[in-house]
């Protein structure tokens, strides 16, 4: 081939490649849009005072609403918060300030696995320890199932943002005479705080939206949940039980929960991530 | 009790007994041990889980053994029960969804990487990051909805183009491994995208700028000079994107069909081993069907935890030092 | 300020949680097949005693006979009663016995979802049986046509489609194929889960109805309720008369007269493929599964209560739902039958 045409097939190939990487772009970032509008359109226009305020109605008829599934997912993930946070947050100190050793090492390896174990996993892990011996579904096993996974997120990010404070400012507490304990606690923390509050959050939002673990945990429940002992409905179950079901009223639900589900999930992971993109030095 | 203490009242201790009062008051020890029983309570919690799943399926491993994993007969009637269908269906489902997510995810990289202006590419990274917040839940009510219709419209395209293979053939239904291909390949396609593009971005300029020195057009330049050098990376993000896919449990189950058995073909339903795990775990009656359903739950934890290491050992020998 | 508002909301979710401590909190899971009726019975329940609330999850006879068992739950249900071994496994696991209380009957009906289509097909046992055995294939097969002369078939494929969970609807489905089809009982047999030969799966009666409503050139089975609410084209089956019978109140209780007369007193009975011209041949009993012994004494007041409104007030709702009442013999029976529960 004379050289001038090998020129041109390779100018030409260089056009369509690239160009086929842009469609590429747009095809992945087009679909979030795509997903957003589409549940915007299917399920705010169903979004009525009902379905924040109302229990679910008898199958068939017509109406209700999800009250009791949005009230159980916050007792849900205020349990999982409990479990989840403070053994995460204070294994990341560990792992921070104390953690050059092997058995640091042998955290941070478990951490990764458990952060790898599948969602319906923790779900049967969560049934043998609680909901067996207990003999009842219940908030507090499917709590403890969210909470576990919540726990190497936590861990991670937030040993990654306690060693990205500079040691300057360590250096500084001690030389002012502080102990470890308290430069720790009244420096290292404190200027971390912004990204293990961000961590937290983006935490939370990938826990709020998990149905597997809640299937055999919380179960579910037509009527308000008392206390922590009773089973409890939860937003992403209601989303699975409408939507493979044959009713279009339960579709119209399902849509709606769908896009308060996705409006919440998503706005905490924008809002967490534009404070840290403001903070500047975040680690990744 | 140090005997080297003076006895003075109100003197303070000296020695080893002094400094760990003094720890104790600074909360130093303290602090460390919170801490260390925190760090320490991770181990525990995961030894309990493995602990737990291995020890809750010990009536199906000793019913079935290893032929568990080669067993394709599902049948809680007389209690025949084989892992083979759901290996198959989270393999065959998972790796459909590499097919689609690779091309489309290494080709988005690398336009964020390496031609979009910085701006622009932090924009799209963002809202393609955010594609992986989106819950698995709301994955499947659109996947029922929108792509299974779609699915089913465009199938008879496939089947002429296609239909030559036995991927291909027979009946269609909608829900099927394809749809759970597919459903797999969006929901992982952020991750390899949100990898391969950092660790195009950490290659070092000089690699662009010597290949085009030599004359080599941008996408040679990328093609053959830039992404190789980020190859462990890359690969490092694909088995990242592999291990979740596999766990994945809820868009499957709605859309793959649920039948535990083995079709050749990508238009008929299967069966995932998180979907039925998620389908028939609340009504496994009798102890061998809830164990054969445990050591279900066992196997696929061990499958994550080998791809997952894989993963972490590519991503990590990348980032840190550079081509392989 | 907020930080104040912030605690109020926090402790006005909390209390939520915990107010309603008077309140009596009965979990129960299993069949979906009646599960609109009694969503409908303890919803009028509640409003009867609004500190009783009985809170029931349609999970599946499967699922209520598992979680009854394992003691998740107060009480199940299920349509497809308990075999001599499970029976057994609930004395070993919970130390008393499994009581069965039939609450309604029903019938299960072959759904199908075919464009263009509108009569209603007429389905032989044979073309039922080789449908879901898979050796039937087609719409046009000759078993389909033959019952149905004046409907042009279409020559796709049909898409199966069954359980995907334990269940007594597929009980009762394969319960009747077993008795009309010999090489259905030999390959695949009875059970609330079975190995099918062909087919989708889906979860629950909501999930086989949701999936034939999505799926064209489809047929699976629900209970009769599930079709109507939905509607779905659902068909006529021959009897062991030769009658092509519609699923309807009258069909159904005609299939259990004889049944009404020489019930057992564990109630367990199969009314499948009864005899008599009226009958629906694929009908049946469901039942509520009460442990003989209830430890928690609101608990056992609460249920026992419940059964005697529900034989009583409840069998009036029934047909509003297109269930059919329980014969009165029965009911009689039944009456005595609930002070076993101690």
């Amino acid at each position: 081939m004379p050289a001038s045409l090998h020129m041109m097939r390779r100018k030409v190939v260089n056009a369509v490649m690239l160009s086929l990487t842009g469609l590429c772009t747009l095809l992945a970032a087009g679909t979030l849009v795509f997903i957003l509008g589409y549940l915007f359109v299917h399920g705010a226009k169903s979004l009525n005072w009902d379905f924040f305020t109302k229990l679910p109605t008898p199958v068939g008829e017509p109406g209700g609403g999800m009250a009791n599934a949005i009230v159980g997912s916050a007792k849900l993930l205020l349990l999982a918060t409990v479990v989840g946070v403070p053994i995460g947050f204070l294994g990341g100190v560990y792992l921070a300030e104390f953690g050059e050793n092997m058995f640091a090492d042998a955290v941070r390896y478990t951490t990764d696995l458990l952060n790898g174990v599948p969602s319906i996993v923790m779900g049967i892990f969560a049934y043998t320890l609680i909901v067996l011996p207990q003999r009842h579904f219940s908030t507090l096993a499917g709590g403890l199932a969210l909470g576990v996974m919540m726990i190497p997120i936590a861990i991670r990010s937030s040993e990654e943002f306690l060693r990205a404070v500079p040691l300057s400012l360590r250096e500084g507490a001690m030389a002012l005479g502080a102990s470890k304990t308290k430069a720790i606690l009244t420096v290292v923390i404190p200027a971390a705080k912004h990204g293990i509050l961000t961590g937290l959050m983006l935490n939370l939002a990938r826990v709020a939206g998990e149905t597997a673990p809640l299937l055999f945990t919380s179960f579910s429940n037509r009527y308000w949940s008392p206390g922590w002992e009773q089973p409890t409905a939860a937003l992403p179950v209601m989303i699975f039980t409408y939507a493979i079901a044959p009713y279009e009223d339960w579709h119209q639900q399902a849509w709606s929960a769908g896009f308060v589900l996705l409006t919440l999930v998503l706005a905490v992971n924008i809002v967490a991530r534009l404070i840290l993109s403001k903070r500047g030095a975040a680690p990744r | 009790m140090s005997a080297s203490s003076a006895t003075v009242t109100g003197a303070r201790p000296s020695g080893r007994a002094q400094s760990l009062i003094e720890r104790l008051r600074g909360g130093d020890e303290i602090a460390y041990l919170i801490t260390f029983a925190s760090a320490a309570t991770v181990i525990l919690v995961t030894l309990l889980l493995v602990f737990e799943l291995y020890h809750k399926s010990s009536v199906s491993r000793k019913a079935f053994g290893f032929s568990f994993l080669t067993t394709s007969i599902w049948d809680p009637v007389a209690g025949h029960f084989g892992a083979l269908p759901f290996i198959y269906g989270t393999v065959v489902t998972s790796l459909l969804a590499l097919l689609i997510a690779i091309p489309l995810g290494v080709g988005a990289a690398i336009f964020l990487a390496e031609l979009a202006p910085p701006r622009i590419s932090d924009g799209l990274t963002f809202l393609i990051e955010l594609l992986a917040a989106v819950p698995s839940v709301i994955f499947g009510l659109l996947g029922i909805f929108i792509l299974v219709p779609i699915l089913r419209s465009v199938e008879p395209a496939l089947r002429s183009v296609l239909g030559w293979t036995p991927l291909f053939q027979g009946p269609f239904y909608g829900v099927s491994l394809l749809s759970g291909g597919v459903v797999l390949a969006v929901m992982i396609v952020p991750f390899i995208i949100s990898i391969s593009r950092e660790v195009i971005l950490a290659v070092p300029g000089d690699q662009r700028e010597a290949a085009l020195a030599v004359g080599a057009t941008r996408w040679e330049t990328t093609w053959d000079v830039v992404v190789p050098y980020a190859r462990k990376g890359i690969m490092g993000s694909i088995f990242l994107a592999l291990a979740r896919s596999l766990g994945e449990t809820m868009a499957v189950t709605m859309v793959i069909g649920n039948d535990p058995k083995i079709h050749t073909s990508l238009f008929a339903p299967g069966y995932s081993i998180a979907a039925v795990i998620a389908n028939e775990f609340t009504e496994a009656t009798g102890d061998l069907y809830q164990s054969a359903l445990i050591e279900l739950g066992l196997v696929l934890f061990v499958l994550t935890m080998v791809i997952n290491a894989l993963a972490r050992v590519l991503v990590a020998t990348t980032t840190k030092k550079g081509s392989g | 300020m907020t930080r104040r508002m912030i605690w109020a909301a926090f402790a006005a979710v909390f209390s939520i949680g915990i107010s309603s401590a008077q309140q009596v909190l009965i979990n129960a899971a299993g069949a979906t097949f009646p599960y609109p009726m009694y969503s409908k019975w303890f919803d009028e329940y509640h409003k009867k005693f609004p500190n009783l609330q009985f809170n029931y999850q349609s999970i599946g006879s499967g699922g209520g006979i598992q979680q009854v068992t394992a003691g998740t739950v107060d009480f199940g249900a299920t349509d497809g009663p308990m075999n001599d071994m499970q029976l057994k496994e609930f004395k070993d696991k919970r130390g008393s016995d499994i009581l069965h209380f039939p609450t309604v009957m029903g019938a299960v009906v072959p759904i199908y979802n075919l464009h263009g289509v509108s009569q209603q097909l007429n389905f032989t046992p044979e073309a039922l049986a080789g449908i879901f055995l898979g050796t039937i294939k087609k719409w046009n097969d000759p078993a389909l046509t033959v019952a149905n002369a004046g409907v042009s078939l279409p020559g796709t494929d049909i898409v199966v489609v069954h359980r995907s969970d334990g269940s007594g609807t597929t009980y009762i489905w394969v319960d009747y194929l077993s008795k009309v089809s010999k090489e259905w009982e030999t390959k695949v047999g009875r059970g609330t889960s079975v190995n099918w030969p062909v087919g989708l799966g889906g979860k629950g009666n909501e999930g086989v109805s949701g999936q034939v409503q999505q799926t064209p050139n489809s047929m699976g089975y629900v209970e009769l309720i599930y079709a109507v609410q939905n509607k779905l084209g659902y068909g006529k089956v021959k009897n062991t008369t030769g009658a092509f019978v519609q699923a309807n109140l009258g069909s159904v209780t005609a299939a259990a007269a004889g049944a009404a007369k020489d019930m057992p007193d564990d109630f367990r009975v199969s009314i499948t493929n009864a005899p008599g011209k009226d009958s629906y041949p694929i009908s049946s009993f469901t039942w509520l599964l009460i442990p003989s012994k209830i430890q928690d004494a609101t608990k056992r007041k609460a249920i026992t209560e419940f059964l005697q409104w529900m034989l009583k007030d409840g069998q009036n709702m029934t047909e509003a739902l297109a269930y059919a009442r329980l014969p009165q013999p029965v009911i009689a029976k039944e009456t005595k039958a609930v002070s076993k529960i101690q």
